[in-house]
């Protein structure tokens, strides 16, 4: 005899009640906690981009980022400004990190749709930074990050990070080892723009020599390292016209 | 034996050694690989499958007599990845920082035959106390190998544990780095996490020769 579980009807039956029940769960779930992720996501931002500039709780080897209880308050103590580049002006603009580049990217394959793009000018000590986030593709997914430039256009610090890159390997973008490099490497050749290669070939391990455009790969990490390189010459690149500007 | 019979025991024993998921069953391969690079990912990886495989056991197993067989895989993965999102979400608010950890861990989770495997074979004909101790029994097999794979290829390949530079320091070639010693970044590439496993094969089975297969 046939089993009652092997019916037509009962599966079908199954099948839909079971992606309801599954479906509500799930949607209850992502509204009742949006607005703690959500927050929990801007408080990201704002270390990030504190961290690039070099406000942040490390110490020699750790990556610490300041508290969340207290990054609001720092963030506006250090950002002095949030912009909006447009060509080689500025504008100023409320609250331009929360601005999504992934979206403005998509937006900005129509041709005729003025790209925002975000600019915070951050004060440490009496000195400026400059500091651009970045979104571009890894191995698996997304990488994304922040760079501070000072006003002769070499990088005071980056900040590096990835959606599912390989642990071990790709992963390792978000490390001190890797971002640290890039300290002090210039991205500009007098006037044309150079951007920041992560390269193989271990031409120079300790980085060293910090006009050669280059910083040292991570093994194994190819497709992620190249990734890296694409995404700091892409989107830097666009805030290029304005940046020259300042260095003038 | 007050909380574990003789045969419950050995439910949560025998994964660990002789029916170990990856080594004897073949299961789990593909995130054993991908992700023992390093140690801690290893051992993050190992909880997380600890969790979502015993409480996936015990749903499945709940549900065995209800689920209609010609479905019967589709529901499982249901199961697996409504739990696995469900812990993603509430990481994601209440341990910001844990969850970006975890991220990369999710589709590896969802996508781990030891899971699927451990569903269909086991939960969906026993009941629910039994199944939670095979999940938990074979979890800890799937994690005793990743630990000890993540242990020799984090070692080797990169010369730390845990993060932490135990060999020196290969830049400044201090520690064994004077002595000429060199990391051996192969290590860190998938096909030596295939090497590495197949030789921990080779060892249990030269160890217990009733488990070689003719």
């Amino acid at each position: 005899m046939e089993k009652r579980t092997d019916k037509n009807l009962y599966t079908i039956l199954f099948a839909i009640i079971m992606v309801l029940v599954v479906g509500s769960i799930l949607a209850f779930l992502a509204t009742a906690l949006k607005p703690n992720i959500d927050e929990n996501k801007r408080f990201e931002k704002q270390q990030n981009i504190l961290y690039a500039m070099g406000v942040n709780d490390n110490d020699e080897k750790s990556i610490a980022f300041i508290p969340t209880d207290k990054v609001g308050e720092m963030f506006t103590q250090y950002i002095k400004k949030q912009l909006i580049v447009q060509g080689d002006k500025a504008v100023d603009y409320e609250e331009a990190y929360l601005i999504d580049i992934k979206k403005e990217a998509t937006k900005a394959k129509d041709a005729s749709y003025q790209r925002k793009l975000p600019l915070f000018v951050g004060e440490k000590d009496g000195e400026e930074f400059y500091i651009i986030p970045m979104r571009g593709k890894g191995l698996w997914d997304a990488i994304w990050g922040f760079v501070a430039l000072d006003k002769t256009l070499v990088v005071k610090g980056v900040f590096f990070d990835h959606k599912g890159e390989t642990p071990g390997l790709g992963a390792n973008i978000n490390q001190r080892f890797f971002m640290d490099d890039f300290t002090g490497e210039h991205v500009l050749d007098g006037t044309t723009f150079k951007g920041v290669t992560v390269a193989k070939g271990n031409a120079d391990p300790k980085n060293n020599n910090k006009t050669d455009y280059e910083v040292d790969a991570i093994a194994g990490a190819t497709i992620t390292g190249d990734g890296v390189s694409a995404m700091i010459k892409k989107d830097l690149r666009m805030y290029m016209p304005y940046l020259q500007t300042l260095k003038n | 034996m007050g909380l574990l019979s003789k045969k419950d025991t050995k439910l949560i024993t025998d994964p660990l050694a002789d029916n170990n998921p990856i080594t004897i069953q073949v299961l789990g391969i593909c995130s054993a690989l991908a992700i023992t690079a390093e140690l801690e990912a290893s051992i993050v990886m190992s909880i997380a499958v600890l969790f979502v495989l015993g409480v996936g056991n015990v749903v499945i197993s709940l549900m065995r007599n209800i689920i209609p067989s010609k479905i019967r895989i589709i529901v499982q993965l249901i199961v697996v990845a409504t739990l696995v999102i469900i812990v993603d979400l509430v990481l994601k608010a209440f341990a910001y920082e844990l969850s970006k950890t975890l991220s990369v861990f999710v589709g590896l989770i969802i996508t781990n035959c030891i899971i699927m495997g451990r569903f269909e074979a086991f939960a969906l004909a026993n009941g629910p106390w039994k199944s939670f101790l095979d999940g938990i029994g074979n979890s800890l097999g799937y994690a005793v190998i990743l630990i000890i794979v993540g242990f020799f290829r984090e070692l080797l390949g990169s010369g730390t544990l845990l993060g932490i530079p135990v060999l020196g320091d290969a830049i400044e070639k201090t520690g064994v780095y004077a002595f000429g010693y060199e990391n051996n970044g192969f290590m860190l590439l998938a096909p030596m996490a295939l090497i590495t496993v197949g030789l921990i094969i080779w060892v249990q089975r030269s160890r217990n020769t009733e488990l070689v297969e003719d």
